[in-house]
């Protein structure tokens, strides 16, 4: 499991690369908040390019990383997932929640 | 019914165990050569069941977590994942889609959902204190060859 976050003109890219399970997301999610907490960006995409894997760990972390950007003022994004993650997603109806791109 | 193939895999309740799993269905089911779809769907069901005996099931005390997988005739594939936990005292509630009961861990609720949509069938089976049966199949496509 990766984690790359980088800001541009104020709108934050989180680029993951690796498995989502329960496992790992406990290190994601404690990443992604103190990064969100601290930095405070106004946008934050992220980018799911680089997941080979996700189960339904995956629909916590976003609607938890969406919530905490709205409590801080800005908004979520989820960007390039694969065909099959798009599928864990529309599952969840996450499109409701946040935009997937 | 008659077993083609199957194997047997033994771990402890360590969430560690979630991708282990996954890595030994993949594997086992080389063979049955699966297209990246349904091998998809395969690992997405198993990685569920096995983190919820992780994180309900052993929720209160560590224990070993049975991973079952046959190769039965027509090319199904045959998952069992037990536990010897806690229980469901409610199938039918904790089956119901958004239902949990950690979502201080962000837990979806959507666990049995995805079991649901991405095998063929799906059993449930459960006592409190006794521990928790999952029982899944999914048919794959036939191939050209």
């Amino acid at each position: 499991m990766k984690i790359d976050i980088k800001t541009e003109n104020g709108a934050a890219i989180a680029r993951l690369s690796g498995e989502i399970d329960h496992h790992n997301a406990k290190e994601l999610r404690a990443e992604l908040d103190r990064y969100i907490v601290t930095a405070q960006p106004r946008e934050l995409a992220i980018d799911f390019g680089g997941i080979t894997f996700m189960d339904s760990s995956g629909i916590g972390l976003i609607m938890g990383r969406s919530k905490l950007m709205k409590e801080c003022g800005g908004r979520l994004e989820v960007r390039n997932p694969q065909p099959y993650i798009r599928r864990v997603l529309k599952l969840a109806g996450i499109e409701r929640i946040v935009r997937i791109r | 019914m008659e077993i083609l193939n199957e194997i047997k895999f033994i771990m402890p309740s360590l969430s560690v165990n979630e991708g282990a799993a996954r890595a030994v269905v993949s594997s086992f089911l080389i063979q049955a050569d699966p297209t990246v779809e349904e091998l998809s769907d395969i690992r997405t069901a198993v990685s569920e069941a096995v983190t919820n005996a992780v994180v309900h099931g052993y929720r209160h005390k560590k224990g070993n977590i049975e991973l079952t997988v046959r190769l039965l005739p027509d090319r199904v594939i045959y998952i069992k994942v037990r536990d010897k936990g806690c229980g469901i005292a409610n199938v039918e509630q904790a089956m119901e889609p958004l239902f949990t009961t950690a979502p201080e861990e962000e837990r979806s609720g959507l666990g049995f959902s995805v079991m649901q949509s991405f095998m063929d069938r799906l059993t449930v089976r459960s006592a409190p204190e006794k521990g928790t049966t999952v029982t899944m199949r999914k048919r794959l496509s036939a191939h050209g060859d």
